[in-house]
């Protein structure tokens, strides 16, 4: 399983990183990549739950390959989500499930965001991840 | 010259933290502990351990009486009576909880219980449900916009139908003493009972629970700089004996058979089963040890540290304080910035603050607010903690702005 070319993107950047200020300056331009969600899909039907801030995740299916699009109002975690989608956006789903997330996340440097004292909502991010991609067809 | 605290070298865990980069300034939620706590549950654990009120052998008596010493330290910390009045609990939640379970025989449909908009979850979800269980109302006292209790409100809103008012004495989000004298007599008036929920006022000064003339009153261990998992409620002698057992096993009991039982009167008959026998007698040594401070000198300190902190906040473009802190903490939120990002770039800083709805969910929503960052302090934390704060707070701002 090779890495998609946007997580190779996303590798590259962050392990380019000297400190905090870097890699928060990282996290928000990744925020901007994201593509924006409509006022009619910020709705509760697509918001994840147990965050602190809001977070919205929506799976479009095409064949057997699952394609994500989410959004936050706070913007570190906009970025959060932006380079845990480009590690499995477009991914078979069979191949999603067996994405190691928080070494993912390690590799970045990020893995302090994934701490089980965190409310940021990114470890609710991917239990609904999971979720979605586990809902027959 | 930088505020100095003369308390912090008696601190291991700020001065480790310290080491380690970190600034903790979340002492509202749980205190660090003085060298004293740390020599006492070693000094126990080391020489021997053994469960209390129940054993003949010289170890039980000496756990005993070093666990019933810390119940007449608690009685004397609060001016209650009597030791007896000081039930040992898991905590301010437990306590309150164990109110609503053991007054719920007094209260009957239709009746009020009153508490204010601005309660912990510990104090408001044991009382919604209670009043769930038995058809009751429950009013909510609103609040000032400094953040007090509204007195000409609470005073048109406890009637004749109130039978329990439960408040907070300083609140964890807003850092405001609330008007307590004028609220009891408001609920004595009505021939309430009262509950005062003291987990954050109980570390602030000292309090004389006769005087104050409240049926309960609750607090933590773990934030009043001892050890965690124990909890005081104190209660009027009276009032104690209208509480209904709650929870049933060990040492609770009189006399049991397979059919029936009856059971000990306050404080024993309230605590069923082992009690956490290190941290009670290390939260002896942490009385202790606050009982030998300068008091005035603490409040000074503290009084100082809160200026410098309110006055940092409010030089800041764009900072809004929630409500207007007294002491102890304050809360912020700063316009057009999303309090998730300002606190995950403070912890990158290695800032130790509380983010989010402070366990006061309906608070928050009251204010119209997602979340808020709150600094809290403790009287070891001193004017460098501040300055290392507000610089990242700087840094912070720049990066999101
Ligand atoms: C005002 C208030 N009440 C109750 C509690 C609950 O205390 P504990 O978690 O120790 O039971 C807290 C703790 O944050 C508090 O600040």
């Amino acid at each position: 399983m090779s890495l998609p070319v946007a997580a190779q993107e996303a590798l590259a950047a962050f392990a380019a990183c000297l400190g905090w200020e870097q890699r928060a300056r990282l996290l928000m331009q990744w925020g901007e990549r994201l593509a924006p969600l409509s006022d009619a899909e910020r709705v509760d039907e697509h918001r994840v739950h147990g965050c602190e801030s809001l977070v919205w995740l929506i799976a479009e299916r095409s064949g057997e390959h699952l394609h994500f699009r989410a959004s936050s109002d706070a913007r570190l975690l906009r970025g959060l989500l932006a380079v845990l989608l480009a590690r499995v956006d477009g991914l078979p789903r069979a191949e999603l499930a067996s994405v190691d997330l928080v070494d993912w996340f390690n590799q970045l440097g990020l893995q302090r965001q994934l701490s089980p004292s965190r409310s940021n909502g990114l470890n609710a991010v991917l239990q609904r991840m999971r979720e979605l991609a586990g809902r027959p067809a | 010259m930088s505020l100095i605290s003369p308390w912090r070298a008696d601190f291991p865990g700020i001065l480790a933290l310290a080491a380690e980069g970190q600034t903790y300034l979340d002492s509202a939620a749980t205190a660090q502990k003085p060298q004293a706590v740390l020599d006492a549950l070693l000094g126990y654990l080391a020489s021997g351990v053994a469960n209390v009120h129940r054993a003949q052998h010289l170890p039980g008596e000496r756990a005993t009486r070093a666990f019933e010493a810390t119940r007449s330290q608690a009685a004397q910390w609060l001016n209650a009576a009597r030791a007896e009045e000081i039930i040992f609990t898991r905590g301010t939640t437990e306590s309150l909880n164990l109110l609503a379970y053991g007054l719920e025989h007094l209260l009957q449909p239709g009746e009020q219980i009153v508490i204010s908009a601005l309660e912990h979850h510990a104090n408001l979800l044991p009382w919604q449900q209670l009043a769930k269980r038995r058809g009751l109302e429950l009013v909510i006292l609103p609040l000032d916009d400094a953040g007090s209790i509204d007195l000409q409100q609470a005073a048109r809103l406890i009637g004749t139908r109130t039978r329990l008012l439960a408040v907070s004495q300083l609140s964890n989000v807003l850092g405001r003493w609330q008007p307590l004298d004028e609220l009891l007599a408001l609920a004595r008036t009505q021939g309430a009972l009262t509950v005062v929920d003291g987990a954050q006022g109980a570390v602030h000064g000292r309090h004389d629970l006769q005087a104050l003339g409240c049926d309960f009153y609750v607090c933590s261990s773990h934030k009043l700089y001892g050890p965690d998992g124990v909890g005081l409620l104190y209660g009027r002698r009276e009032a104690l004996g209208q509480l209904q057992h709650w929870q049933f096993g060990g040492e609770m009991v009189l006399d049991a058979d397979y059919h029936e039982a009856r059971f000990r009167p306050a404080p024993l008959g309230f605590e069923a089963g082992t009690p956490a026998v290190s941290a009670v007698i290390a939260l002896g040594a942490a009385l202790n040890w606050l009982n030998g401070l300068d008091h005035a000198a603490v409040a000074r300190h503290e009084a100082t540290l809160h200026a410098e902190l309110l006055a940092g906040l409010q030089a800041r473009d764009g900072v809004r304080l929630l409500g207007q802190p007294q002491l102890a903490l304050a809360s912020f939120c700063v316009d057009g910035v999303h309090n998730a990002d300002l606190a995950h770039l403070l912890s990158e800083q290695g800032i130790a603050v509380r983010a989010g709805h402070h366990c006061a969910m309906p608070l928050m929503k009251g204010l119209g607010l997602s979340g808020a960052i709150r600094v809290s302090l403790g009287l070891y934390n001193d004017g460098e903690d501040l300055q290392r704060f507000f610089s990242a707070l700087d840094n912070a701002l720049e990066l999101l702005r």
